[in-house]
């Protein structure tokens, strides 16, 4: 709907100040008939380096990978083609490790998309709604013959990502200023991600524990999430599993399949 | 089968009984929190960008909890747009009344600008004309946030760097009619006013003789930066990444000198010093105010 007359200012005034090719609009001036252009970009210049803050406050450890000017160089492009549509900047860039993956000066990073879907998952538990994790207790207060029917219900804040890389680990070894020792990049590693009260986790989950997460926060039931993690990997080891996921918070709640 | 249930809205002790009055406060920025909270001295207020509370819940809420315990809050709206032509964003809308009611904040605030057009929304406070038709637009806008708050918005006078060819009315004047329109009080920006003024080559001391200052219920102080314009002329940039200049604190005495003392916000959002340097800032602030205490409004003094 075309706004009423005497309110297209904006329409005029918007589409340059992501577009370096469109000149200054045509609408505003400068005091006394003085130019407007360096007045304009100083709104140009806002819009832009405040989004590309946005998305170095989202993606610290994709940052400190590339380096700072080569972050801003890719995220700036990713800026103008791709601004955000939502007033809250926490939202913000959920299509970057996309683009990350298709930027032609990353190619010889291939891993580098998967950390920052890490780091999007992270900030994505940062803000998840709060609710108190499932006790262990109601675990083990379960009779074995009802355990393979059980459904847990996720916690708001968890999450689990798979990678064909180390993303966990180089991830977790660029997320603060700490040394980095030499990491192969080439083994897979899938994450939990989890949040108490406070602070956001990022484990490592061992060979299956990704399918058998994934089922569980899907969820399907434990005896249906336990035969496809071994199927996945034939070492899978269940107690193990679901007393670390439930450990780690990624669960409010449980029930039984059975109604009764 | 059990649900998952999220933790419930607060209902916060509140241990200040007063309104916040004639009292200097500070942005809050987490990473003071610690600092805040060990302190004795608990005077002062925070104030808080509304949109970096909007997410569900975790660490932001439990921080902001913190601090309303035993601080009056400002909940300062960054992106409303309502200085923009578009109908304002609902679910926005709602989230920042949702905010308003669970944090019972002391001044709820937003600014005479707009963010998004279109799907974007460009982070930054944008310019408008002021016309009859902008000045409608507006108090409508206006209108409905406050219909859905319950209560007076504080709006606050932009800083700007250019101007548009079709405006109509003085800023101060556009300020004045949709303060009387609408019934909202106004949060004077001091810097803002320094800024547009040395932008625009008009008078601050001109700007705030025309400015009603009686619906003044909050005002900002900050830090600017300088640049150049295409003439080579001085652009002040309105940055809040350094202390308030010397010119913007004489202003500002001259304001509350008039005004009586007001809540008084020191905005500092990015190269942040540590918590002692921010609140050194407001110690200023509240300093000023302090020798005000006991005056009265212009409108109400005899003449000595």
């Amino acid at each position: 709907m075309p706004p009423e007359p005497g309110l297209c200012f904006a329409a005029s005034f918007a589409p340059a100040l992501l577009d370096p090719a469109r000149s200054t609009p045509e609408l505003v001036t400068g005091p006394n008939g003085k130019a407007a252009g360096r007045r304009y970009d100083v709104y140009r210049n806002n819009v832009t380096v405040s989004l590309i803050d946005a998305l170095a406050a989202i993606y610290p450890a994709v940052q400190r990978i590339t380096g700072v000017d080569f972050f801003r160089a890719m995220a700036r492009l990713h800026v103008r083609s791709n601004p955000p549509t939502s007033p809250l900047l926490f939202e913000y860039g959920r299509d970057f490790p996309d683009f990350i993956e298709a930027y032609e000066h990353a190619q010889d990073l291939p891993w580098l998309g998967d950390v920052a879907r890490l780091e999007r998952a992270w900030l994505d538990a940062y803000h998840a709604a709060d609710a108190i994790p499932l006790s262990p207790a109601r675990l083990s207060a379960v009779t074995p013959d009802r355990l393979a029917d059980l459904v847990f219900i996720p916690h708001p804040a968890a999450r689990c990502l798979r990678s064909n890389y180390a993303a966990v680990t180089i991830f977790a070894a660029n997320r603060d200023d700490a040394p980095i020792m030499r990491i192969d990049a080439s083994t897979p590693e899938d994450a939990l991600i989890t949040r108490g009260e406070f602070d956001v986790a990022v484990r490592r989950l061992p060979p299956g524990g990704a399918v058998f997460a994934h089922h569980l926060m899907s969820g399907r039931p434990l005896g249906e999430a336990a035969a496809a993690a071994l199927e996945a990997a034939s070492e899978f080891d269940i107690a193990a599993n679901i007393a670390g996921l439930i450990e780690a918070g990624a669960f409010t709640s449980l029930c039984c399949g059975d109604p009764s | 089968m059990s649900t998952i249930k999220p933790a419930p809205p607060a209902a916060l002790p509140l241990r200040f009984a007063t309104p916040i009055g004639g009292v200097a406060g500070t942005s809050f920025k987490p990473e003071h929190l610690p600092a805040i909270l060990e302190a004795k001295n608990r005077r002062g207020f925070f104030e808080v960008h509304a949109e970096n509370y909007m997410g569900a819940g975790g660490p932001p809420h439990r921080a902001l909890e913190a601090i309303r315990r035993d601080h009056p809050l400002s909940l300062h709206g960054v992106c409303m747009s309502i200085g923009g032509p578009r109908p304002l964003d609902k679910a926005h809308l709602a989230r920042f009344r949702g905010l308003v009611a669970r944090y019972q904040p002391a001044l709820v605030s937003e600014h005479l600008a707009w963010s998004t057009h279109e799907t974007s929304f460009f982070n930054d406070l944008l310019p408008l004309p002021y016309t009859a038709a902008t000045l409608t637009c507006v108090c409508d806008h206006i209108d409905q946030v406050q219909e859905a708050i319950r209560r007076p918005l504080l709006l606050e006078n932009p800083s700007t760097y250019l101007a548009f060819r079709e405006s109509s009315m003085r800023e101060t004047e556009f300020i004045r009619a949709v303060a009387e329109r609408t019934g909202c009080g106004l949060l004077l920006d001091v810097n803002n006013v320094f800024v547009s003024a040395a932008n625009h080559g008009y008078s601050a001391l001109d700007y705030l003789a025309d400015f009603p200052l009686s619906r003044v219920e909050e005002i900002h102080l900050a830090g600017h930066a300088e640049q150049a314009d295409n003439e080579g002329d001085l652009l002040l940039i309105d940055s809040h990444d350094g202390p308030v200049a010397d010119a913007v604190w004489k202003l500002y005495e001259i304001v509350i000198r008039r005004r009586g003392p007001v809540p008084t916000l020191i905005e500092w959002d990015s190269k942040i010093p540590d918590w002692p340097v921010l609140q050194a800032e407001a110690a200023a602030a509240q300093a000023i105010l302090d020798r005000h205490q006991s005056a009265v409004p212009a409108g109400e003094r005899h003449a000595a």
